[in-house]
Parts: C-alpha cells; sequence; structure tokens
C-alpha cells in the first residue's frame, strides 16, 4: 500500500482490524434479519458493504454502531470484546455512522451540530463560542469543503449535511466511518467532493464502511466487498478481483425472471394521459401517457420530484400548470376523491404514514376505500367488512393472524398487500404504486410484483416509481425518467439498461425516443 | 494517492456568510417587529390618552409585566425542548398561599419565604418532568391534568380562607410596589431572572441541549444527550420560575385566595410564542418570550386606559397571537426558501 503514514490520532496501522463482528445474529421478533455478520473493517482501507433491500445491511451497521445489540456473536474492537448499549458508547471507541438522512438539528449552527454535547469550554465551565467556530471552521477547510461554520444548518443541502456529519465524527478523533448510502441523493460533483474527502480520511489510517446499490461507485473507491443475502454474509473479497457481474449474481444469487415475473400484457388504449403537469419549484412541464395493460416505471434519484408528481395526479396536491385526463376526461385539480372516482388508486411511498391506519384492524383498513358500498343507511357492518376484506386477503395471499388485529402487528410485506387491497378492491383503471416494494422481504416482493403484473394482464395502467433499478428494468414496458424536476429520459423496455437510466437520472440528457 | 482533498465546484467564497447574515437579519426583524410593535401601540394610545404614559401607569404596567415575564422565561426553556408547561397557574396558586399563610401566620423570614415558595414551585416542576419523561405522557396532557390537581389542592389547603394585605409585613409588599433607583422592584428582579437564564441558555452545555433536544430528537439521542435529565430540569425550572412569581404575587397584590392567578396559563405561552418561542421546539429566547410579555401587558393596559370594553382586549390579544404566528410563518418560509437557494445555487 502507498497510503501515507497515518496522522489521525490513535489511529492503527494500516491493514489491522478496528473493529470486526464474529458470527453475528440478531432477530427482531420473529423475523432474522442478521444470521451471520462475519465483517473486519481495517485501517487504511474502505470497504463496500453490498446487498439488496432487507439483506441485512442495515442491520449490520445498527450493531456496529451501536443502535442495536447483538443477539449472538462476538464484536472486537482492537481485538478486545464489546458490547455497545448505546450509540455514544460507540463513538466513544471511535465509531461512527452517518446515515442517508443526515441526523442534525435544523435550528442550530453548523458548528454547534458538530460539538453538541462536546462543547469545547471556557472559564467556569462556560462555553467558548470563539473556539468552537475556530475549531470547527478548521475542520472543515482541512476538508477542503466551503463551509461556514456559523451559518444554520436548516437549508444545506443533503451533501453539505453529510459533510457536517463527517465533521462530527472527525470531531470525536472517529477511526471507523460507517456510511450508509449516502451516495443516494447526491449529484455527480458532490458525490467526487464525498469520494475525495473518503480518500483523504483512508490515507489518513481510518477503516470506511461503504454502502451503495451503485456498482461502478464501489469499483471507484472501495479496496474490498462484502456482500450479504437474506441475512448472511455471503462474499468477502477484493473489488480486484471481480467484476460487476460478479458482484450482481452474487448478490441476487438466483434469476432475476423468478423476482421479476412479467408477463406479456395486450397493450391498449391510453387511459392516464399527464399533460404539461408543473408545480412551481418542485417539477416543471411534465407529460405522459399510461396504456391500459402497461407497466410504466417512473425511475430518478431520490429527490428528483417523482412522487410528487404522483401525488399531483391523484390530486393531493394542486398543480400550478397543465392537467391529468383519466380516459379522455380532464381530472379536476387538487381533488383526491374526483380521482378515486375516476378510477385511480395511489399506493403512496410511506405506508406507514400515508397508506395505512397502524392502529385499525386489518379487515378495516383493506376495505377503508369501500365504506360507501358496505354502509347501510349510514353504518358499515362488520360483516360485509370482512367478508370483502378476506376476500382479498385469500387472493392476496395476506398472512395474518386474524382480520381484528391491529395492522401494524403484519410485516412490512403484508402491510403492503393490505394498502394493495384497499386499492384493488375499487377495481381501479390506473394504479399509481409509489416505491411499492421498499422494506419488504425478497418472497413477498414477488408476490407483488406477480401481482402488478397481473393486474396489467387484466387491462390496468400501472403507474410505478421506483428507486430500485432491478425492478424497474425487470417490471416496466417503458421507464420514464426524471432529474430535478424535469422528465430527462423516456425508454422502451427493451433500450432501457442501468446505465441509460442513471445517465438520465444525473441529468445528462439522452434523446427521448419512447 | 495524494492526500489532498479535490473540492470541485467551489462555490464562490462568501456564499454562506450571506446565508448567516440573512438569518441573523431573520432574527433582527422577527425582534424587531416585536418591539416595533410595542413602541406603535405605547405611541398611539399616548397620543389619544396622555396619562398611558405617565411615571406612574408605566411602573405599573411594568410590575403586572413583571410576572408573566417570569413565568414566560420558565415557558421558554420547556417549549424549547417541544414541550409545554400548562400548570403553571396553579403552581403560582400554591407558592403565593404557601407565602402568604407563612408570613401572616408566623414571622418566617423574607428570604425563607421566597426560598420555600420556589422549592414548592421546583417540587412541582419535577413532579411534571417524572411523569413526562419517565412516565412516557405527552406534556401537554401531563400538564392539563396537574394544572387542574395543583388548583384542586389550592382549594383544598385554603378552605375558603383568603389572605390579606393587612395580615402581611410591609416589608414584604413593599416587594411588589417599591422601586429601585425609580425603577419597580418586580421589574428589577424580572430583568435579572431574564438575564441569568438567558446567559444559561445561550453559553452552557445544558442549556445549548435544550434547543438541540428540541430541534430534533433522535440526533439529540444520537449525540449522547441525556434527554430525561434535561427535560426534567426545564419542568424543575419552570416550576421553581413559577413559585417565585406566585410569592411576587403576594407581595404585589396582597391579596391571596385559591383563584390565584386562574387562567394565567394560556397568556404565558401567548406571551412566550408572541416573543418569537417556537410551540413546535427548538427556536427562541427568553429575550422575545420576555418582551412578548411586555407587549400583551402593554394591550391589556392601553385597552383599559382607552375605556374599551374587557371583551376586545381578548380578542385583541387573540389576534395579536394569529399575527405573531403568521408573521413568523411568512417570514420563516421566506427564510427557508433564501437559504435553499443559496445552497441549490452553490451546488449548480
Amino acid at each position: 500500500m502507498t497510503a501515507q503514514a497515518a496522522t489521525l490520532d490513535r489511529a492503527a496501522a494500516p491493514g489491522t482490524p478496528i473493529i470486526e463482528l464474529r458470527d453475528a445474529t440478531k432477530s427482531y421478533g420473529a423475523v432474522r434479519a442478521l444470521r451471520d455478520g462475519t465483517i473486519s473493517l481495517r485501517a487504511g482501507e474502505v470497504r463496500a458493504l453490498l446487498g439488496e433491500n432487507g439483506a441485512g445491511k442495515s442491520t449490520m451497521v445498527k450493531l456496529l454502531g451501536g443502535v442495536a445489540r447483538l443477539d449472538d456473536g462476538v464484536m472486537l474492537v482492537d481485538g478486545e470484546p464489546v458490547d455497545f448499549h448505546s450509540p455514544t458508547a460507540a463513538n466513544a471507541a471511535g465509531i461512527a455512522v452517518i446515515y442517508q438522512e443526515p441526523t442534525l438539528f435544523p435550528d442550530l449552527s453548523v458548528a454547534e451540530n458538530v460539538v453538541m454535547g462536546r462543547h469545547p469550554l471556557g472559564a467556569m465551565r462556560r462555553i467558548d463560542r470563539r473556539r468552537m467556530d475556530r475549531e470547527v471552521q478548521d475542520l472543515l477547510d482541512r476538508l477542503g469543503v466551503k463551509l461556514d461554520a456559523e451559518r444554520p444548518v436548516r437549508g444545506l443541502s443533503i451533501a453539505d449535511q453529510q459533510i457536517v456529519e463527517i465533521a462530527k465524527a472527525l470531531s470525536f478523533d472517529a477511526r471507523v466511518l460507517i456510511m450508509d448510502e449516502p451516495t443516494a441523493a447526491l449529484s455527480g460533483p458532490e458525490v467526487e467532493r464525498l469520494f475525495g474527502v473518503v480518500r483523504t480520511l483512508r490515507d489518513r489510517g481510518a477503516a470506511v464502511l461503504f454502502i451503495s446499490h451503485r456498482l461502478e461507485e464501489i469499483f471507484a473507491i472501495c479496496d474490498t466487498v462484502t456482500i450479504m443475502r437474506d441475512g448472511a454474509v455471503v462474499d468477502d473479497t477484493r473489488t480486484a478481483d471481480v467484476t460487476t457481474d460478479d458482484l450482481v449474481r452474487r448478490m441476487v444469487g438466483r434469476e432475476l425472471d423468478a423476482l421479476f415475473p412479467k408477463e406479456a400484457a395486450t397493450i391498449g388504449p391510453p387511459v392516464l394521459r399527464v399533460h404539461r403537469l408543473t408545480r412551481e419549484g418542485v417539477f416543471t412541464d411534465v407529460s405522459f401517457e399510461v396504456r391500459a395493460g402497461e407497466i410504466v416505471a417512473l425511475a430518478g434519484l431520490v429527490g428528483a420530484g417523482r412522487s410528487e408528481v404522483a401525488r399531483a395526479i391523484f390530486g393531493i396536491d394542486r398543480a400550478d400548470g397543465g392537467h391529468v385526463e383519466v380516459n379522455g376526461r380532464r381530472l379536476p385539480a387538487g381533488r383526491p376523491t374526483a380521482a378515486m372516482r375516476a378510477g385511480v388508486g395511489f399506493v403512496p411511498e410511506d405506508r406507514r404514514h400515508q397508506g395505512l391506519v397502524m392502529d385499525l384492524s386489518v379487515a378495516r383498513n383493506a376495505t377503508l376505500t369501500r365504506t360507501r358500498a358496505l354502509a347501510r343507511g349510514g353504518f358499515i357492518r362488520g360483516a360485509a367488512e370482512k367478508a370483502l376484506a378476506g376476500d382479498w386477503a385469500t387472493k392476496l395471499q395476506l398472512k395474518y393472524h386474524r382480520l381484528d388485529d391491529a395492522v401494524s402487528t403484519l410485516s412490512g410485506g403484508n402491510q403492503q398487500k393490505v394498502v394493495l387491497a384497499k386499492w384493488l378492491a375499487t377495481d381501479p383503471r390506473v394504479l399509481i404504486v409509489d416505491e411499492p416494494t421498499r422494506g419488504i422481504d425478497v418472497g413477498t416482493k414477488a408476490e407483488v410484483h406477480r401481482l402488478l403484473s397481473t393486474l396489467a394482464g387484466q387491462g390496468v395502467a400501472i403507474l410505478m416509481i421506483s428507486s430500485e433499478l432491478p425492478e424497474v428494468l425487470g417490471m416496466a414496458d417503458r421507464v420514464l425518467v426524471m432529474h430535478e424536476g424535469r422528465l430527462t429520459g423516456a425508454f422502451a423496455r427493451e433500450e432501457a439498461d442501468e446505465e441509460r437510466i442513471m445517465r438520465a437520472a444525473t441529468g445528462q440528457i439522452e434523446e427521448a425516443t419512447a | 494517492m495524494s492526500a489532498e482533498v479535490a473540492s470541485p465546484a467551489a462555490p464562490p467564497a462568501g456564499a454562506d456568510t450571506r446565508a448567516r447574515k440573512l438569518v441573523e437579519t431573520f432574527f433582527r426583524v422577527r425582534e424587531l417587529g416585536i418591539v416595533g410593535a410595542l413602541a406603535l401601540l405605547v405611541a398611539v394610545t399616548a397620543i389619544l390618552e396622555p396619562r398611558f404614559i405617565e411615571l406612574e401607569s408605566l411602573r405599573d404596567l411594568l410590575r403586572n409585566a413583571s410576572l408573566f415575564a417570569i413565568m414566560a422565561v420558565g415557558q421558554t426553556l420547556v417549549l424549547v425542548t417541544r414541550n409545554v408547561d400548562l400548570s403553571v397557574s396553579s403552581v403560582l396558586a400554591l407558592s403565593a398561599f404557601l407565602a402568604g399563610d407563612l408570613l401572616s401566620t408566623s414571622g418566617t423570614p423574607v428570604a425563607l419565604v421566597f426560598v420555600l415558595a420556589i422549592g414548592l414551585g421546583a417540587a412541582c416542576g419535577l413532579l411534571n418532568g417524572i411523569l413526562v419523561t419517565f412516565g412516557r405522557v405527552p406534556a401537554l396532557v401531563v400538564t392539563l391534568g396537574t394544572l387542574y390537581a395543583f388548583r384542586g389542592l389550592a382549594f383544598l389547603w385554603t378552605d375558603g380562607r383568603q389572605i390579606n394585605a393587612e395580615t402581611l409585613p410591609d416589608s414584604y409588599l413593599d416587594i411588589g410596589t417599591g422601586t429601585i433607583l425609580g425603577v419597580p422592584a418586580l421589574a428589577v428582579i424580572a430583568l435579572v431572572v431574564v438575564l441569568v437564564v438567558g446567559y444559561y441558555l445561550r453559553s452552557y452545555r445544558s442549556g445549548r441541549e435544550l434547543y438541540a433536544i428540541g430541534s430534533n430528537t433522535l440526533a439529540a439521542r444520537l449525540a449522547g444527550i441525556r434527554i430525561d435529565l434535561r427535560v426534567c430540569t426545564a419542568f424543575v425550572i419552570s416550576g421553581g420560575l413559577a413559585g417565585l412569581a406566585g410569592a411576587l404575587f403576594t407581595a404585589r397584590y396582597g391579596t391571596v385566595d385559591a383563584t390565584a392567578g386562574t387562567g394565567y396559563e394560556l397568556s404565558v405561552i401567548a406571551a412566550a410564542v408572541v416573543g418569537g418561542v417556537a410551540i413546535t421546539g427548538g427556536v427562541g429566547s427568553v429575550y422575545g418570550a420576555a418582551i412578548g410579555a411586555v407587549l400583551m401587558g402593554c394591550i391589556t393596559s392601553s385597552l383599559i386606559f382607552l375605556k374599551i370594553d374587557a371583551f376586545w382586549q381578548q380578542a385583541a390579544i387573540g389576534a395579536l397571537l394569529l399575527v405573531a404566528i403568521a408573521f413568523d410563518r411568512f417570514v420563516g418560509l421566506r427564510l427557508d426558501a433564501a437559504l435553499r437557494q443559496r445552497s441549490a445555487r452553490r451546488a449548480a
């Protein structure tokens, strides 16, 4: 290794493991989130942690960061067994976790965010503000970023907020930096800047764990890679020894076809037509159509405005310009009830807060869209409610204990099925699904995909927002890509590939062909 | 490999400094806004009714506002942590009666009376804090409960008795009515409280941590802040200051019964909110809250001077509250947008 001599305080010699996990297991209730967690983070090394959603990566991160505790197995820091009972304990051992969504205090200054709980003190244990501002400014300057330590965090971009998190980690001499999908919401130059910072830290002898779904990033910055699948570590190798295909195969571990059972459906006439839809400052001039039997995916990075378009189509947010037609009829702006009546269903991104009433029963949630039809003289009949819910539960192979149980007792995948049931019960002609399989285990994921495919086969027009490229490529007849509020790409199924979509999603516009 | 960090797309220097200035201006606008409203109100009332700015009526105004300012300071600590203390008016009644009772039935020294009144308030605050933090019950519910419970205790304890000024020593009543260098003693006490707590909030770790808790509780937990302890402390201080206000209430009015201070809790919260303390936590200063208390007191007394129906007083305070919140929201949204734009322009 040509890495410079370590200059970080408490830094170990390059190559020595700073923190190790051996045979770690962790369960949440009946769900085994981690079965065989073995990983070792070495000084002066950037390691990638790779795996599908639900493969156990975040559980691993939680264990290393002291947010969760081991059920079984050992954790070693500098060869000594440890048991972190809190994030603070992990910090004290020199381990810092930087989450995808930074956890900062928006109302306080950058400097104060960095030193919170560890303010430099002067006489009489008073906070020495001058020293605080100067030290943090030094830290930011050393990271090579232009950021004023005294400005408030409110209004900073996600990229800058991550830099603040990194500065925070450095301020308590972190030797291990765990970054959970730090690039998910960053633009190209921001990713480059982050990588520059990460390389500096590595060269100074820090161990970095880098989680990303973007394979090219892993090859760009990581020395080694740990691959997880279904809660276990399945591979540990040097990035130089593998190719992208190797990584994908080991990560997925099964044929893509089984995961994305896309049936060919007869494509009918356009059902949903979106015409020059604009919402100021959020998205601009978005036009497209979805035909009967077609699955159109809306891809793009987090924050590109995809969910906002969906919300405007359904009428939750009012569009400033443009309009939406269903079967040739214009929808009145800003009225979800009108959209529902016209046959539009909407499965929102955040099922816990937007899709379900968590404290209500499974049956009540599943029939929430049909209360009018179920009511006699204004009263909902429990028997009818249960009959309808039971019906859909069977069709969707819902796993539940009793229909009377609160929907919060179900697993994530089964909760999503309840949301789907709720909308399928309305017999929709257009179904908008926002991140339909986020946080769902692989098995149920395939079921949800099969269901969407079957619906399309029955002539439903489906608009699917998804951040998972395999899902987009596997399920969509057509892929639309958004970047910063505009459509920047449209590809037919056969033309769509990861590279093209990513290029459009990062704003490198290609001729629209579909 | 080079140890130098490349910084592509280096933003124009000073972009952030401008962002900082923007925020500073915002808070200046915010506090200037209240001060401006205060000045306008005094000016208009003085023109219509010159007696309003006579020295004695201004002193009276300050005396009334001082009690609210002291409680608003305590309330600010609690609000900043994204909690609320509704029980302060009942705590005030308990402490006011305790002070009156001690002074009229025994010869307890005045200093000890203050200590005991503040201690009783702090104990009430501790109960609130424990229920909120360890009981995991929302502060709104806990303090709504203790608002009634403490008031009930006051009724049981007083048993219909009333304490009158004649039974209280003059030295004590002087605190409520006397002046120091021409300034009402009550206002001096309130000023000291505001300055001490304001300094604490700005310059001590535990003070900053209160803001952190209200700004983002999860982040506060990850930063290793002892949230329960801090929130509890905020409630104890709020209770203690309500206790102090109780002792001063007795000195000011001389007459205390179980209904003392009824309804003050909402005026106190209103004063803090008018003064720029966010009900959603993380934002606000005790200075703003104290100015808010003075503004509200000023409205009440100017309406009395202008012989306007009592009904309109309530309506005017309500309107002021709505205007203050709307103003905050409006300027806050503009500020958010401006800050975001700067960051966006830099990233581009």
